[in-house]
């Protein structure tokens, strides 16, 4: 193989392993604060990508420039999901509390059920794959046989700096060093008047907004959106998230990244396998789950799943 | 003098019956009506009477009596499947959604073993239930193996593709392990689209039932009198249902289930009285793949036609809506939410569009306000008719 294919190869995953990685960090937000699994976060990233083709629609007929329009989408829909994922929090899961885990776990998949077919029935022909503008420069630099195109780079920045603005929330801020502390010992950070509802609040909007901006990528990558994108992203994410051990954030990150390479590495030795793509990345997740339930990188305390 | 006091606390009988033979008229109407304006009427008036009945403290009346005598009720709960079916007997397609009905009932207590006494979580009931159909269309059209048998290998291939999950359902719990079967259930539709061999996006037909000579696919004529072909498959599921009923409840009972319901409450405390957790969840996840597995390869026979869009995620979730709907661990209680979950969209035309949102919604508003289902289950009840 040439070294522009490879690169090529590597872009890809890098691209694959970044919205991976920022659905993974969501899930691992989510379940640090309240040790629960919202089964929705894929469908969240679905509706915020559709937010963001609906932005769009509405300011292309008001006749926008390009970048304005796409920084205005952005803005929407991680806006949008932030507050979809604070009405989760506080009207679904915060209710919850003292149910067993188990409903949680069920709710949260219904709601995603919700999402999924809200996007399905209601978006006109939401049915269908819906084109996504391309609204990033599509200039491409030649390095050999490899052609970097500058809208991927571009992404790939701007996830980078997504994740890093989160890690620099987390650990070198007020609100993070409550939010770890609610995630080390709620109740410990409860006398210490940290205001438990409102962190768990703050981390959803987090999370759920991290996953528009994830959607959107998807969307600008591949050009086309569709309702069933985020249960997709969302199992994987999810997987992803534990292959880190959830309740880090790099972990999550790494995670992500090496699920995507271990995707690329799959495409690339089992060329007949490119039909069975996804076969291939669901039978991953299953026999990761199946050799390391509790992840590469354990918790000092790690929950035994 | 035992005897005698025992029969003395044993609740009636007469609310069972008159409940029942009130919800076979009911379900007579509900068939027979067209209109909808005349469909939306009856729903209404159900849920009217049904509110009122719990106003009233029939319904728990009513529970009682099932739970007592169950053995009677259930003899005339075939009755009046059978009545209800007679009444429809030349017509295709009341009879084919009574048949779905009964076959999903059987595949929702395939799921109630694992999920509501093990507590073993299956988000791929619709996944084990299309192997079956699967299972089905591949043995009826190139091989000659008697039909009946297709219907139990179905189950077993079911059970086995089933065993391959178990080594990381067995490693895992609550969320993880609902991670992996929401995984196998993407996995097996993405798999079923792009192999060619199995039909792809397009799947495949299936041959019908045959016993002996007789061919489930012909219409029945008795003397001038056509019946519909369905009639002969509305038999064999419901012999199927009632050996599936049968068995669930002789396990609920039986010591195994006792350990199943040891396990689900409590892994740790389950396992330090030295019950060996993975051996029991084996079984019961083994056995309700199984049971799905049979209801599938007979659903894929009656329908002639399995297609991966059948079987989807989505489906997988409507199943365990009706486990949840019903109330988690009781059989009673499931298959009056099978009834409402597969008849009412059938019926109002403009609702099998919305059916996956309908029940995603109805089913977080019962987790909110009533979490232990429309129908809960009963205390054990270790001696029939004993009551503290």
């Amino acid at each position: 193989m040439d070294a522009g294919l490879l690169a090529q190869y590597v872009m890809n995953g890098l691209m694959v392993g970044m919205m991976y990685a920022l659905v993974a960090v969501g899930f691992t937000l989510f379940f640090g604060v309240l040790d629960i699994i919202q089964f929705a976060h894929g469908d969240v990233l679905t509706v915020g990508a559709f937010t963001a083709l609906l932005t769009f629609v509405g300011l292309h007929s008001a006749g926008r420039g390009s970048a304005a329009v796409l920084l205005a989408m952005i803005i929407v829909a991680i806006f949008a999901m932030a507050a979809l994922g604070m009405l989760i929090a506080r009207y679904l899961v915060l209710p919850l509390r003292t149910a067993p885990a188990l409903n949680t776990l069920l709710i949260t998949l219904m709601l995603g059920t919700v999402l999924r077919e809200s996007v399905r029935l209601f978006y006109p022909q939401g049915a269908n794959p819906k084109p996504f503008p391309a609204l990033l420069p599509s200039n491409s630099v030649s390095l050999g046989n490899f052609n970097l195109r500058l809208d991927n780079a571009i992404l790939l920045t701007a996830g980078a700096l997504m994740i890093a603005g989160v890690e620099f929330l987390l650990n070198r801020t007020k609100l993070g060093l409550a939010i770890r502390a609610v995630a080390q010992d709620q109740e410990t950070a409860r006398t210490m008047g940290i205001n438990f509802v409102a962190i768990v609040l703050i981390a959803f909007a987090i999370g759920s907004g991290l996953a528009a901006f994830a959607g959107i990528m998807n969307g600008l990558y591949y050009n086309e959106i569709n309702f069933g994108m985020g249960l997709y992203l969302g199992i994987i994410g999810f997987a992803a998230a534990i292959i880190g051990g959830l309740g880090s954030i790099y972990g999550a990150i790494l995670g992500g990244f090496l699920f995507a390479a271990l995707q690329t590495l799959g495409t690339v030795a089992l060329p007949f396998a490119s039909a069975y793509k996804d076969v291939f990345a669901f039978a991953v997740v299953i026999i990761f789950m199946a050799w390391r339930p509790t992840g590469l990188l354990q918790e000092k305390i790690s929950e035994r799943v | 003098m035992v005897s005698e006091g025992r029969n003395k606390s044993r609740a009636s009988l007469r609310p069972g019956i008159i409940a029942l033979a009130l919800a076979t008229l009911y379900l007579c109407a509900l068939m027979a009506a067209e209109r909808q304006p005349l469909i939306i009427g009856l729903l209404v008036l159900a849920v009217v009477a049904i509110l009122g009945a719990q106003r009233m403290g029939w319904l728990a009346a009513i529970s009682r009596s099932f739970a007592d005598r169950e053995d009677t009720l259930g003899v005339l709960a075939i009755v009046a499947a059978v009545a209800v079916a007679a009444s429809f007997h030349d017509n295709h397609f009341v009879l084919l959604l009574i048949v779905t009905v009964l076959l999903y009932t059987v595949a929702t207590l395939g799921l109630n073993i694992q999920f509501g006494y093990a507590g073993v979580l299956n988000f791929a009931g619709a996944s084990f239930f299309g192997i079956g159909a699967y299972t089905s269309a591949v043995l009826n059209a190139h091989t000659t193996v008697p039909p009946i048998l297709v219907l139990l290998i179905g189950g077993l291939i079911a059970a086995l593709i089933g065993s391959l999950l178990l080594w990381p359902v067995l490693r895992t719990r609550g969320h993880y392990a609902a991670l992996v079967t929401i995984a196998f259930a993407l996995l097996l539709k993405a798999f079923l689209e792009v192999n060619d061999v199995l039909g792809g996006p397009q799947g495949l037909q299936v041959k019908g039932m045959t016993i002996g000579g007789w061919s489930f696919n012909d219409n029945i004529e008795l003397g001038n009198v056509e019946l519909s072909f369905y009639l002969s498959y509305f038999v064999l599921s419901l012999a199927l249902l009632a050996a599936a009923f049968i068995l669930v409840r002789r396990l609920e009972r039986s010591w195994i289930g006792l350990n199943l319901d040891a396990l689900r409450l409590d892994e740790t405390a389950a396992s330090c009285f030295g019950l060996d957790i993975a051996r029991w969840k084996i079984t019961a996840f083994t056995l309700g793949n199984f049971l799905i597995g049979i209801a599938g390869a007979l659903f894929g026979m009656v329908g002639g036609f399995v297609a991966p869009n059948n079987y989807t995620f989505a489906d997988s979730l409507i199943l365990v809506s009706i486990l949840l709907l019903g109330g988690v661990g009781n059989p009673w209680g499931l298959a009056v939410a099978t009834v409402i979950v597969i008849v009412v969209p059938e019926k109002l035309q403009t609702l099998q569009e919305y059916r996956f949102l309908l029940y995603a919604v109805l089913v977080i508003a019962v987790l909110l306000f009533r979490p232990e289902g429309l129908l809960p289950r009963p205390a054990r009840n270790y001696f029939p008719g004993w009551r503290p």
